[in-house]
């Protein structure tokens, strides 16, 4: 526990010291900003409800990318500098490294993510939301962002440089949303599994409307803990390289 | 204190090394000695724990390196070719992180890091930011970091690579500083260092333990009584002449002589060992004999015949 906590406030710090961080919460808060009063805002009239559903809907876009630009450094940047030696001849084990490492983003992404509050409560302005549906949104876009960045930590633990970890985990989030459209497209009981694998689609929808449940929450906390273990298994297999 | 035995790595079909055995003491610093691509780094790798050797053992005070990795690890400090450092932090603030990583209390971290400031002379940069930090100060941040944690056993990967002359003797004084408090072994390329530095040295050539021993134990074995000095005072040709006459001797030549007018240094070279013969020849020709000694052979000179030894061996 005390090795998790050393990792996390070290990454933690790294974030908050290097311009990557900065420009990332900057960009989302952009774009985040921008569609909320393009399309959310802007546009036809339409219920409070659908305002705020709106936003959670690009907001989980935002959340995918920003998960997979925050966790591409995790690992590949450390060996890309050689700083990885230091963590693998310390007496530490790879799961108390991938979990530092893991949690350092989910913590920075979720402070990123409390920054956009901001914009559900404008709608209090010239509407009425319920707080139930603000706070099941935000909870599924942290789920969101659990499962992208342990698929990021992922990419990371595979590829030499920081880009190829992008690319990868890219890839992969894009491969497990492609889930959601072989589901429009076959027939059961594949339409049943694609639907049930996409990362987004079935299981966000929900969250969009404020509604929980036990099912959505589990497949995203399923996917954190898959590439969790992944990532744990490659960093094992490379640790006596 | 280590003992390696039958050491093996395999990169694919190549071996980095092969059948590496060798022993250090407590207390000792030793030299590893090679080539670019010898097998240094992966035999130091593996003593690290970061690798593990195809076949063979690694045993550090009794624990075996592939079944007690964690154990060995708070043992060793490992300072890489690159110095592992995390560039966005400041240099105190680096050391305490490394020293809980090794496993320190935070509050002994932060005692023990005044000491690592003053062994490696950076006191004066411990605010400073990493990566503002010139390569000379990185390497010795580099080192701070292998030491905070008083591992007996101290793993250096060519430190002093990069350096300047004025970096490199400090570096050298640093480390022959850390004697005495660690088990040391240090890599390089750069003769002089593991000349000045070691109290042992093993040469390692494509991946196989050419030579080892001191300085001087290198010197005796390799040079045998195939180079000898001589000082000798009487007519320099007329020596020179003598001395040709001994059966074995090769050549004969006059260096330069400086101080004493009447003695002459010579260069000798035999096919074996003719030091009692040469001295009975000018003794008996009526010279003065004042000295007679193997010529010193560089380090260096000592290091290309090994390596070309070993080439040739490995060529036929």
């Amino acid at each position: 526990m005390k090795n998790i906590a050393l990792i996390v406030r070290r990454e933690l710090a790294a974030y908050l010291k290097s311009p990557m961080g900065y420009i990332i919460v900057a960009a989302v808060l952009c774009i985040d900003g921008l569609l909320f009063n393009v399309y959310a805002l802007g546009g036809s009239p339409k219920l409070s409800s659908e305002v705020l559903e709106l936003f959670f809907y690009f907001s989980s876009g935002t959340t995918m990318i920003a998960s997979v630009f925050l966790s591409m450094r995790l690992i590949a940047e450390e060996r890309q500098t050689g700083t990885l030696t230091l963590l693998f001849t310390s007496p530490i084990k790879d799961h108390e490294i991938v979990l530092g490492k893991f949690l350092s983003a989910l913590l920075f992404f979720c402070l990123l993510t409390l920054l956009t509050l901001y914009m559900p409560f404008l709608i209090f302005v010239n509407g009425k939301v319920s707080l139930g549906h603000i706070f099941g949104g935000y909870l599924g876009l942290i789920l969101l962002g659990a499962a992208s960045i342990a698929i990021g930590l992922f990419g990371s633990a595979l590829g030499k440089s920081q880009i190829i970890a992008a690319v990868t985990s890219g890839g992969l989030v894009v491969a497990l949303l492609l889930f959601w459209l072989l589901g429009q497209v076959t027939e059961p009981p594949i339409r049943d599994v694609a639907s049930f694998m996409a990362l987004h689609g079935k299981h966000f929808q929900p969250f969009q409307q404020g509604v929980l449940n036990s099912r959505d929450v589990f497949y995203y906390l399923s996917v954190t803990y898959v590439f969790l273990v992944l990532t744990t298994h490659v960093l094992q297999a490379r640790r006596w390289r | 204190m280590i003992s390696a035995q039958g050491l093996t790595k395999f990169y694919g079909e190549r071996a980095a090394v092969r059948d590496l055995s060798f022993q250090i003491e407590r207390g000792e610093i030793v030299g590893i000695l090679g080539l670019n691509g010898a097998g240094k780094t992966t035999t130091l790798r593996i003593l690290a724990c970061l690798l593990l050797p195809s076949t063979g053992r690694v045993t550090m005070n009794g624990l075996e390196v592939s079944e007690s990795p964690h154990e060995i690890r708070k043992q060793v400090g490992f300072l890489p070719e690159v110095p592992p450092l995390y560039s966005e932090m400041t240099v105190e603030s680096f050391l305490v992180f490394a020293g809980e990583l090794r496993g320190m209390r935070r509050a002994d971290a932060e005692a023990r890091v005044g000491e690592v400031l003053e062994i490696t002379a950076t006191k004066d940069v411990r605010g400073e930011m990493i990566a503002n930090l010139s390569h000379g100060y990185k390497q010795r941040v580099g080192i701070g970091q292998a030491i905070i944690h008083k591992p007996p056993v101290l793993i250096l990967d060519e430190p002093i690579s990069g350096l300047d002359p004025v970096q490199i003797k400090e570096m050298r004084e640093m480390i022959r500083g850390l004697k005495g408090r660690h088990t040391i072994l240090v890599s390089s390329h750069i003769l002089p260092e593991i000349s000045q530095t070691c109290d042992r040295i093993i040469v390692i050539q494509e991946g196989q333990i050419v030579a080892t021993g001191s300085e001087d134990e290198l010197v005796g074995k390799l040079a045998g009584g195939q180079k000898l000095h001589l000082i000798v005072r009487g007519e320099r040709e007329a020596a020179i002449a003598a001395i040709k006459k001994v059966e074995g001797v090769t050549a004969c030549a006059g260096l330069e002589s400086h101080g004493d007018e009447g003695a002459h240094h010579l260069q000798v070279e035999t096919t074996k060992d003719l030091r009692e013969e040469l001295s009975r020849a000018v003794v008996q020709g009526g010279f003065g004999l004042l000295r007679l000694s193997p010529a010193e052979m560089e380090l260096e000179s000592i290091f290309v015949r090994l390596t070309q030894k070993t080439g040739k061996e490995a060529r036929s």
